[in-house]
């Protein structure tokens, strides 16, 4: 599904990413940790098509297609899908506006009609459901005043909107409450099939008991140095860093 | 513009009184008549305003005399039935309507009509006749002739317009749409007067609506008076939708008595060239102004917004919102004068202007002036200008929305913010609506088409 082979990046003239090889199939979830600065959210901004960082060597191909000529928006009518670190605020455009343009653009690449405005409050409510996201939220501008949880579910209510086929969820368990990240994960396992796959972005092993990984990488300064097991996540919070950072 | 040329319109425009006094005067009102000799007066002093004028100095409204203009003092006998120029958009929206055609009324069927619970809406011609009592009282008491040529200038020509009466204790539920449309064979300047007196304890909604349907020039001079008495209330909406080759100087004033409430929220969708000049007067206690506004500009239109809110007494609130889209080469002002008397403690005052320019080549003059006398007030001010968002709009595109289409949303929830403060749903859904087509880049095709916008 995603293949990404020797991927080299920078951010205004500092190499970042420093030679990436990552092999994605439908049906696979992979956790992506590492420390602070390492490069993970960067990562993520190329697959999704992140304009401020210049790819400068590789390629990432998914479905056979190559990502990194298409723009943002291509890319997630392909299917590819980010839940952001930080989500942005956006006064003034309301969730429902913004999410009933989105189904919609991606219906229409599809080559699909618009939703009818009934079946889209009915698609809307289904999947608000299923995140447990408080309705008076979609009723807001988007993440407009939304608590860092707030945003962190709303994230995983529009992955639930768009049904991505491949989804990256970057530190999706930051700021989540206990039963807020139990609720999160049980969408993303609900949204779960065997076509589909997951990245998870995370810096803790407890999101990894309810999303359970089939593959760990460890990103260390632009590389990926270290991919096991999900038995990896637990040597690591066990070890820390330094036992990747004192070499190996 | 030379010299030479500002003396030969004002010229122009003192002998074109002299030689048409009588036909304006026959088709006006002894009422109205009667100001217009210290008006014309006025006007020989202060002319056109220039540059020159602190208040006018980023809109040239010499250039827009030089042209030729045609003017008319008497309705030109256009036979048409409303409805088939007309077809209102809004279908929810059930209003007592009035229609103005180049500055005079016209009736439909009457020139006046006086509703069950007292509210008249009518010419102001017969509206003098028929209570010349409220018109003594009310006609030219608060348009400033002796500051501002262009008022001198309405006051020493205009015949006709719109006059609306809400009586002591009325609550008009119906709005109340007063449409002005500009038609004609030559090129046009028309001068009119509106008057709206909301008496105590009154209610009303007004929107006036302005149009351009022939592909000529147009220039509009216009004065509109408005008195909101204690405990009235009124909300003033006005949509300017006219063509690129259209001006409008528009002049408003505002006075409002004791726990009275206006909303004002000038919409500028479309027009060439545009100047609003309004001037609120808080005048009793516990009075309460809103002052919103919104322009979309694109090629090389041109508005400016000249607001003046005066906090004459204590306990008053003000609130004040205007916000602008500019692309492609257009220019435009916002200037907002708030004045807080010695006496006017407790006073709250707010104001802001947003601005969104679209390409580098707009540009926008923003000019907050606060003037406070008064020690216990609470005021504040603030002007941004600023471009689309990027990380809004990469967060829009991650989420499938071409960037067009998202930077249509956010220009659209920019706008909604100004348009969110219209109370009648149906309108302000309606509004929402011919902003998002506006933005869409399909409004400017509305001069060409028999009138399919509100
Ligand atoms: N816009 C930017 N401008 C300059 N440097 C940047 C920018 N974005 C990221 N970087 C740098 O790139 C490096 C990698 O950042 P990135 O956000 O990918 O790290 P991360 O692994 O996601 O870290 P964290 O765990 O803290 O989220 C950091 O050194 C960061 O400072
Ligand atoms: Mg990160």
């Amino acid at each position: 599904m995603l293949v990404i082979k020797d991927l080299h990046a920078k951010i205004n003239d500092k190499e970042i990413l420093k030679g990436i090889n990552l092999e994605v199939k439908p049906g696979e979830v992979h956790a992506i940790m590492g420390p602070n600065g390492s490069g993970k959210s960067t990562l993520a901004s190329v697959l999704t098509g992140r304009e401020l960082v210049e790819v400068t060597h590789g390629s990432v191909t998914f479905n056979g297609k190559n990502v990194l000529e298409m723009p943002a928006e291509i890319r997630s009518r392909e299917g590819i899908f980010l839940s952001f670190q930080y989500p942005v605020e956006i006064p003034g455009v309301s969730m429902v506006n913004f999410m009933k343009a989105a189904v919609n653009e991606h219906r229409k690449y599809r080559n699909l009609e618009p939703l009818s405005a009934s079946d889209f409050l009915k698609l809307l409510r289904e999947r608000k459901e299923l995140v447990e996201i408080d309705s008076a939220l979609t009723n807001r501008s988007v993440n407009e005043g939304f608590s860092g949880g707030e945003k962190k579910k709303n994230e995983i209510f529009q992955m639930a909107m768009l049904e991505p086929k491949l989804s990256i969820l970057d530190e999706t368990d930051s700021g989540l409450d206990i039963d807020a990240l139990r609720v999160v994960a049980n969408g993303v396992n609900k949204l779960k099939t065997a076509e589909n796959a997951t990245i998870v972005i995370t810096h803790y092993q407890r999101l990894l008991d309810y999303i359970v990984p089939d593959f760990v990488h460890i990103l260390y300064n632009g590389r990926i140095v270290k991919s096991a097991g999900k038995e990896l996540a637990l040597e690591l919070e066990e070890k820390g860093y330094d036992w990747i950072k004192n070499g190996n | 513009m030379s010299k030479t040329a500002t003396l030969n319109i004002k010229d122009e425009m003192v002998n074109l009184y002299l030689n048409n006094l009588d036909l304006i005067s026959e088709g006006s009102s002894s009422l109205m008549n009667h100001h217009r000799e210290e008006a014309i007066q006025n006007f020989r002093i202060l002319g056109i305003p220039t540059l020159k004028n602190e208040k006018y100095k980023y809109s040239k409204i010499e250039s827009v005399f030089s042209n030729e203009y045609e003017k008319y003092f008497a309705p030109k006998h256009i036979t048409f039935k409303v409805d088939d120029i007309f077809r209102c958009d809004i279908p929810e929206l059930d209003t007592h309507l009035a229609l103005v055609l180049n500055g005079f009324y016209m009736p439909n069927p009457n020139r006046l009509q006086v509703m069950e619970n007292g509210v008249v809406i009518g010419s102001m011609i017969d509206a003098a006749a028929k209570y010349p009592h409220l018109f003594e009282k009310y006609y030219n008491a608060q348009a400033e002739n002796g500051s501002d040529g262009l008022v001198a200038l309405n006051t020493a020509f205009a015949q006709d317009g719109v006059f609306i009466y809400v009586p002591k204790g009325a609550v008009c539920t119906k709005p109340i749409q007063v449409i002005n449309l500009l038609m004609a064979e030559e090129n046009l300047l028309v001068q009119y007067r509106n008057l709206i007196i909301m008496e105590e304890s009154s209610q009303a909604n007004v929107l006036i609506c302005d149009h351009s349907l022939s592909p000529k020039r147009f220039v509009s001079n216009v004065v509109t008076e408005i008195i909101v008495e204690a405990n009235a209330q009124l909300e003033f909406v006005k949509m300017q939708n006219e063509h690129n080759d259209s001006t409008q100087l528009t002049h408003t004033y505002t006075k409002q008595e004791r726990d009275s409430k206006l909303i004002t929220n000038v919409l500028s969708l479309h027009g060439g060239f545009i100047r609003n000049n309004l001037y609120m007067q808080l005048a009793g206690e516990g009075a309460d102004a809103h002052a919103y506004g919104l322009y979309l500009t694109d090629r090389t239109q041109h508005t400016d917004n000249y607001t003046f809110i005066d906090h004459a007494v204590p306990n008053c609130t003000s609130n004040e919102l205007y916000k602008g889209i500019l692309d492609e080469q257009a220019t435009g002002a916002f200037n907002g004068r708030i004045l807080v008397r010695r006496d006017a403690q407790k006073t709250q005052a707010y104001q802001s202007n947003n601005n969104l320019l679209l390409t580098p080549d707009a540009k926008i003059r923003t000019k907050p002036q606060l003037e406070i006398y008064a020690d216990d007030v609470k005021c504040s001010h603030g002007a941004t200008v600023g471009q689309i968002d990027y990380e809004a709009l990469f967060y829009m595109r991650a989420r499938g929305i071409g960037e067009r289409e998202a930077k249509l949303l956010l220009m659209f929830g920019f706008t909604h913010e100004v348009v969110k403060q219209i109370s009648i749903e149906s309108l302000r859904e309606r509004i929402d609506d011919m902003v998002n087509k506006r933005l869409r880049g399909e409004l400017s095709r509305c001069h060409s088409c028999p009138m399919n916008c509100c």
